[in-house]
């Protein structure tokens, strides 16, 4: 089953909400007891239609203050694919939230009103999500039925959303506009009747058809060892199996490796998936490899193929997100964790804070809570990195406060 | 060994939940699996088996007894910890209570759901574990669609719901003080089809109770419940027999039973395919108020 995850973002009048709440309900995926449920709750509130955002806020606070204060996951499918859409809130306060959900997704829908058009929020959406380059990008042109279904409306604020995007970092990202209606149904699974004008797919009908090898940055294969297995059994004497998965393309059996920081060389002789024996272990699947050779690896090491090294270096610049309320300063030293090894890592200079709504960037001391700036670290040991542009996995990181523990902000290496 | 060509067929849900369960027992020092006999934690048992084979799994399994569960759960746990050469830690409820620890409910709705908490927040204690596997998945539940993969618990192995640790890409930041401890939840990506799903392609067994099969029932506020010793009754609540299965396993005083034909694991997937009513509408704990899960949560239930 392919699995798909899509990150939306917007504030509670945009019609986000309603728009996951009809996406659920015209592919049939809100049962009857979440209905009911949420029937009653709307008619208790007064409301004169079905306050979908009951179906995803799922905090007391949220349902009081009518919020989304956190990441939601929601889950629908059909059957072709399983979706998972990671609901974000919108408000700059919450930047942290939309990188976090769109950390984890290979396309973003992003919803704009008809009636206000590109907005500062639209920008800084737009610009998570090309920071984080996510493949796909959809803008829902939503609350048509608001605008007579006005074509002119629509090709206008396409127009406005076309000159954000020449200020992409990322240009390789694929947008598509589709107008919709989310609380009338319109082109969100079924074809809006009052779009005479528009004959591309609706938004479902894009979403189905994205294929699997269009959703993914593909980069080269890196193998970050997780754990190593050692039966210790009669059967399994000398086994030793560096479990991991793997990112960025595919390892094959007899390909030539070499093992970071080591450096030493070896070839891949076995790929399990439990019991059985594969030739290619293919990208993102959770295999244990065994070497033809005795060499020593452990945790946090990673297996590269030959003549494909990533860059080894104890420091780096870096696309920061920040996500503490304690702020961020030069010299603050924190623990970088990058896939699954962990090094100490300084602050060596925060260069510039970089504003999400394309306004600039800006010269700083210290990063509060849902900055976004560019900051050097040193390490206090080498890491075996890629930059975010070529690789997803390789090239990103989070940072953990040394004293509470916390996830305290994500990196994207330069 | 025949060598198959690649691995791209496996579902990303199981690639996922392998790569989270690796993590536990790479990033701590005393996980433990919590097992109800249900089937999201017989599934979590065979992905465990997955992500360490040929090595067995490098962490006992614990087992929450209420003393109200289904015999048949019992029954079943007990083999497959045989079966796997398993390391099964039980702690009983029924000990909470005769410690004075915790209060039995009494009446129409009481349960023993709610008291498996001083349990298990107990045993995390006695046995010191820092990280506990469990199989609960975001889309049972509201307040579970906001639950990270790696859940961090305080010494009084509450939940936090406002103040949660950002989750990024893959990366599990899995580190604790001290008398904290995490819930970790590999398949909280997974629907209840998916589950279903996967059982019936990896052909693993389930207690019998999740097929349809003849039980003595009664029913009250639109909902099947068991005819048990252990479920409160009125004289004028008739027992019937009825043909039935459970969708979810909890104990027998929360879990209602939905009207079923369905005798195998194919007919079971296609019954919850076809399913208009979710699966915690058959949990009577979840009906008890809007924020029911979410409480219980604060207080350090799973």
């Amino acid at each position: 089953m392919e699995v798909l995850k899509i990150a939306t973002a917007g504030s509670v009048d945009d019609g986000k909400s309603t728009l996951i709440g009809r996406l659920l309900y015209d592919t049939k995926s809100l049962t009857t007891d979440k209905l009911e449920a949420i029937e009653k709750t709307s008619k208790q509130k007064g409301y004169d239609y079905l306050d979908f955002s009951l179906a995803t806020d799922g905090l007391v606070a949220e349902r009081e203050q009518g919020i989304t204060i956190d990441v939601a996951h929601i889950y629908f499918s059909t059957p072709k694919k399983s979706y998972i859409i990671a609901d974000t809130p919108g408000h700059v306060e919450y930047t942290r939230n939309m990188v976090t959900g769109a950390s984890t997704s290979q396309a973003a829908i992003i919803l704009i009103d008809a009636r206000k058009g590109v907005i500062e929020q639209t920008n800084r959406h737009f610009f998570i999500n090309n920071l984080l380059r996510i493949k796909n990008v959809i803008v829902a042109i939503n609350k048509m039925d608001l605008v007579d279904y006005s074509e002119e409306t629509y090709n206008a604020i396409k127009a406005d959303f076309e000159t954000l995007m020449e200020k992409r970092d990322y240009q390789d990202q694929n947008i598509t506009f589709i107008p919709v209606s989310a609380l009338k149904g319109d082109n969100v699974v079924h074809k809006g009747e009052n779009f005479s004008w528009y004959d591309g797919k609706t938004l479902l009908e894009h979403l189905e058809q994205l294929d699997k090898k269009d959703v993914f940055n593909v980069g080269t294969p890196r193998f970050p060892v997780q754990y190593v297995i050692r039966p210790k059994t009669d059967e399994f004497h000398d086994f030793r199996g560096f479990a991991g998965k793997v990112y960025g393309g595919e390892l094959s059996v007899g390909d030539e490796v070499v093992a970071l920081p080591s450096q030493t060389k070896s070839k891949i002789k076995d790929i399990y998936f439990y019991d059985k024996k594969f030739e290619t272990a293919s990208r993102r699947s959770s295999v244990t490899i065994t070497l033809e050779d005795e060499i020593n690896v452990s945790r946090g090491d990673m297996l590269v193929k030959v003549g494909d090294m990533p860059k080894i270096d104890k420091q780096f610049t870096a696309t920061i997100s920040w996500m503490d309320a304690k702020n961020m300063n030069a010299g603050g030293k924190y623990i970088i964790q990058h896939g699954v090894n962990k090094v100490l890592a300084k602050v060596d200079s925060i260069h510039h804070k970089i504003n999400p709504d394309y306004s600039g960037i800006e010269e700083v001391d210290s990063l509060k809570i849902n900055d976004i700036a560019k900051v050097s670290f040193k390490l206090n040991k080498p890491i075996f990195f890629d930059a975010f542009k070529d690789h997803r996995t390789n090239g990103s990181f989070i940072l953990i406060d040394t004293q509470s523990n916390n996830t305290v902000g994500a990196g994207f290496i330069n | 060994m025949e060598l198959m060509k690649d691995t791209s067929h496996i579902n990303p849900l199981e690639n996922e939940a392998i790569y989270i369960i690796r993590e536990v027992a790479a990033q701590f020092e005393k996980p433990v699996l919590l097992f109800s006999g249900g089937k999201d934690s017989i599934t979590l048992v065979r992905l465990a088996q997955k992500a360490f084979y040929p090595a067995k799994i490098p962490f006992p399994l614990m087992h929450i007894d209420t003393g109200h569960n289904f015999p048949e759960t019992i029954e079943f746990r007990d083999r497959l910890v045989k079966e796997l050469g398993l390391e099964l830690i039980v702690r009983n409820v029924q000990d909470s209570i005769d410690q004075g620890k915790v209060k039995e409910e009494t009446g129409r709705y009481s349960s023993r759901n709610a008291l498996q908490t001083t349990t298990l927040l107990d045993a995390i204690e006695e046995f010191k574990f820092d990280a506990c596997i469990g199989g609960a998945r975001r889309d049972e539940e509201k307040a579970r669609a906001k639950e990270r993969i790696f859940s961090v618990r305080d010494d009084f192995g509450q939940w936090d719901e406002k103040n949660q640790r950002p989750e990024l890409f893959d990366m599990l930041n899995g580190q604790i003080d001290l008398g904290q401890n995490v819930r970790v939840f590999p398949i909280s990506n997974w629907t209840e089809l998916d589950v279903w799903s996967y059982i019936e392609k990896e052909n693993i067994e389930i207690p019998s109770i999740y097929f349809a099969h003849k039980r003595k029932v009664f029913l009250r506020d639109g909902m099947i419940w068991s005819h048990s010793d252990y479920v409160y009754q009125e004289d004028h609540e008739e027992v019937l027999e009825e043909l039935v299965r459970f969708r979810t396993v909890g104990d027998m005083s929360c879990t209602a039973a939905v009207f079923s034909e369905a005798a195998d694991i194919s007919s079971v997937v296609q019954e919850i395919r076809e399913s208009t009513i979710s699966e915690r509408g058959a949990r009577i704990d979840d009906k008890r108020s809007e924020a029911a899960m979410e409480k219980r949560k604060q207080q350090g239930y799973f």
